[in-house]
């Protein structure tokens, strides 16, 4: 079949997930990125890559880290930047939520960046959208949320150079998350030597070693010897749907501290896509000690999302 | 009234165990004779059946008409063509229509719009609890007279096993079958996808095979409990076979159907996000696929049915778990039996007993078979001739099938209902 995602000559021209994305395609946003990663010491913050596009950032679900970061990238490369907060419940139903779509680009904009509670949003409306608009999935229920994954491996790359060498661990509440299918997905793409998954089988998908990854109900069998160590934040909805008794017991048996993280490698690095919990996924003094890069995360948010929107844009006509 | 012969059709009829190359011979709309000679049998009209099957109209247990309530997504006029067109002479039609079929009004107005139609008999399944809402006994022996042929609660919760027993109990009482979808809502969860690879890929909300299998085996205790004549709707995975062949073997009266769909169809097969894959019970496995073609085969399932479910565009149009679950499947069900036929999972005998002998025998009804005396319900069909699926070819209101495009092999060229030519290709 083929990629949605894809223009006829297989770049780039919306960004949905990474789920069948080449290696050159997850390479190429990520030397873009890096390119523009000079850029935020500058006086001018501003390039004029995407001047006269208009990009509306349509969130269905609330979110201020990630609309602010896709907002920032979009006004550094020129773009005008339009930002909808819609109620989920105004839109549930998929007609009106194309009633929405079709609404804007009756005002031609160039490029939605949606956020939606619920998986294949971000498809629906690349398959129902004008050709000429580029789609950015900016979290779509438990399916894919791909530009905090490649934000997340630009800082993987950052620290730790060939992802062949690497063994990283994702910690917590990978069933109902996006994050972690994007992550597992980007890391088996990048080459990857070892990904694992450390969490209580309740807050595991049923299948999930056909992700490609090994699967732990202990941290401490989980945490040995990685590189790299992503956790993940726990809802308290998890807490009244049966899935866990306690934040406190999820804390005793699956949050990050001190003594844990000395069963990686000495120079393994902590990151938390946010908001965290501190005391419930992991220990403060991690969270602010020398080996989170969680801050450097959010600022790699803004350069490769910059890298996505220039990219798609680019390939999706002429930017 | 008309006489017809169908001459030098391969006649396949497994309730009377024919199968071989002959003629019908069908007056006052039944059935003459098949095979012997007539004397002083003129026919008015003859239909040349060389090459092609002739055999029992087909029977299918599950077919939603969205009529009364839905015409936007079909009529009972328009789906009863549909029908007609391939191959099937009664359906059965749920109780979940709206209003839902649990008074005799309901019952009666369905049975005078499908008169008026003059296609297919259709023959409405009464609703197992009041309005469908799993508290409180329909009135099953009023609806049994209004002409309902059983009762269900369709996919509809039952709020305790409780009521449940009473149900089966009370049915029992009217001698009154009870087809039962064996689902666990609160294990289902309001999923939309086999809980499996797939719905691990795309994060989608999943249901384990345990829904299903917990409730095919409560049911079967509760069947032994109250005996009740039970029958199962659209089994979908392995698990499931497996407790339904030890009840059979145990000496249980219970049959089971499987949609057509789920004969062909796993979680490997859908495409991502396409919303014409979107079905309940979901697509399962290759293992559980797999298991269903060998039930089929040795008689774990009796029958195979379409479970149609026509759709309006917008109900599709969606981001997968939000679009409404179901496939239009009454024309592409002939087709698909044959290509299990053409797999080698079953025989063309086996098929066309699934779908005639078998039903019939579920439903306790003078049908599904070339008997003397029976009413002609027939269908010929061309077992080569493909075809297209598209507007062209397509009777439904509902386009909503994974088949769109694709081409078939197997059309049915006359449908007759009790001697009348309800359809020609």
């Amino acid at each position: 079949m083929k990629n949605l995602q894809l223009n006829t000559e297989g770049k780039l021209k919306h960004f949905l997930s990474v789920d069948g994305l080449s290696k050159e395609i997850l390479t190429e946003i990520l030397d873009t990125a890096e390119s523009f990663s000079s850029m935020s010491e500058k006086q001018v913050k501003k390039v004029p890559l995407l001047r006269g596009k208009t990009i509306v950032n349509l969130f269905f679900e609330n979110s201020t880290r990630t609309r602010t970061t896709f907002e920032l990238a979009a006004t550094r490369l020129s773009a005008d930047v339009l930002s909808i907060n819609i109620a989920t419940s105004a839109t549930s139903k998929g007609e009106s939520l194309l009633d929405t779509i079709r609404n804007l680009e009756a005002m031609h904009v160039d490029m939605f960046v949606v956020r939606h509670a619920i998986s294949g949003a971000g498809h629906f409306i690349a398959q129902n959208t004008a050709p000429h608009i580029s789609v950015i999935n900016a979290g779509d229920g438990q399916h894919a949320h791909p530009t905090q994954a490649m934000l997340d491996m630009f800082t993987i790359r950052q620290y730790k150079h060939d992802f062949d060498q690497l063994k990283v661990a994702i910690i917590g509440d990978i069933l109902h998350s996006r994050v972690a299918r994007s992550q597992i997905q980007a890391l088996n793409t990048l080459g990857t030597k070892e990904v694992r998954v450390i969490a209580p089988k309740t807050l595991l998908p049923s299948h999930v070693e056909s992700l490609g990854v090994t699967a732990f109900n202990c941290i401490e069998e989980g945490l040995a010897d990685v590189d790299v160590i992503i956790m993940l934040r726990l809802q308290k909805e998890r807490m009244t749907s049966a899935l866990l008794p306690s934040e406190r017991e999820y804390f005793k048996c699956f949050g990050l501290t001190e003594e844990r993280l000395k069963l990686a490698k000495a120079n393994a690095i902590v990151m938390h896509p946010g908001p965290i919990n501190r005391g419930v996924e992991i220990e403060s003094s991690i969270a602010d000690g020398p080996q989170s890069v969680i801050l450097q995360q959010v600022s790699n948010g803004i350069i490769v999302r910059m890298a996505i929107m220039s990219l798609t844009l680019q390939n999706n006509g002429e930017a | 009234m008309k006489k017809i012969l169908i001459s030098n059709g391969h006649i396949i009829d497994p309730a009377n165990k024919i199968d071989q190359t002959g003629s019908v011979y069908i007056a006052d709309g039944k059935i003459l004779s098949v095979n012997e000679q007539v004397s002083d049998f003129t026919a008015d009209l003859t239909i040349d059946a060389t090459d092609n099957i002739v055999c029992p109209g087909f029977i299918d247990l599950s077919a939603r008409l969205r009529d009364p309530g839905q015409s936007y997504k079909g009529t009972i006029l328009s789906e009863t063509a549909a029908a007609a067109s391939a191959g099937i002479t009664s359906l059965c039609l749920p109780p979940d229509t709206s209003p839902v079929i649990d008074t005799q009004a309901v019952t009666e107005l369905i049975a005078d719009k499908s008169e008026k139609a003059n296609y297919p008999q259709v023959f409405p399944i009464g609703a197992l609890t009041h309005k469908l809402a799993g508290a409180e006994l329909s009135s099953m022996a009023a609806l049994k007279h209004a002409g309902c042929i059983a009762v269900s609660n369709a996919t509809a919760p039952l709020s305790s096993l409780l009521v449940l027993r009473r149900a089966m109990e009370y049915a029992s009482s009217h001698d009154l079958l009870v087809m039962y979808h064996p689902d666990i809502p609160s294990l289902s969860n309001n999923g939309c996808a086999h809980e499996g690879a797939f719905a691990t890929r795309y994060g989608l909300p999943s249901i384990p095979e345990a829904s299903e299998s917990i409730a095919v085996a409560q049911c079967l205790e509760l069947a032994e409990l109250t005996g009740c004549r039970l029958h199962f709707s659209q089994i979908s995975c392995k698990r499931s076979a497996i407790k339904i062949q030890q009840a059979k073997k145990y000496g249980l009266k219970v049959t089971a159907d499987v949609a057509i769909h789920q004969l062909h169809l796993t979680e490997d097969d859908i495409e991502p996000f396409n919303s014409s894959f979107h079905v309940l019970p979901p697509f399962r496995t290759k293992k559980d696929k797999q298991s269903l073609r060998e039930s089929l085969a040795n008689g774990t399932i009796d029958i195979i049915c379409s479970d149609h479910q026509p759709h309006d565009l917008d109900a599709k149009l969606g981001a997968f778990p939000e679009t409404e679950p179901g496939i239009s499947s009454l024309e592409t069900l002939l087709p698909l039996a044959l290509r299990l036929v053409e797999d080698n999972a079953i025989t063309l005998y086996q098929g066309i007993a699934a779908l005639t002998q078998n039903p019939a025998n579920t439903l306790a009804i003078e049908s599904g078979a070339l008997t003397l005396g029976f009413a002609a319900d027939i269908c010929i069909f061309d077992p080569n001739l493909s075809w297209t699926v598209n507007q062209d070819s397509w009777k439904s209101e509902g386009r909503n099938t994974p088949f769109w495009g694709q081409t078939l092999k197997g059309r049915v060229t006359h449908t007759l209902q009790a001697g009348k030519i309800i359809y020609t290709l």
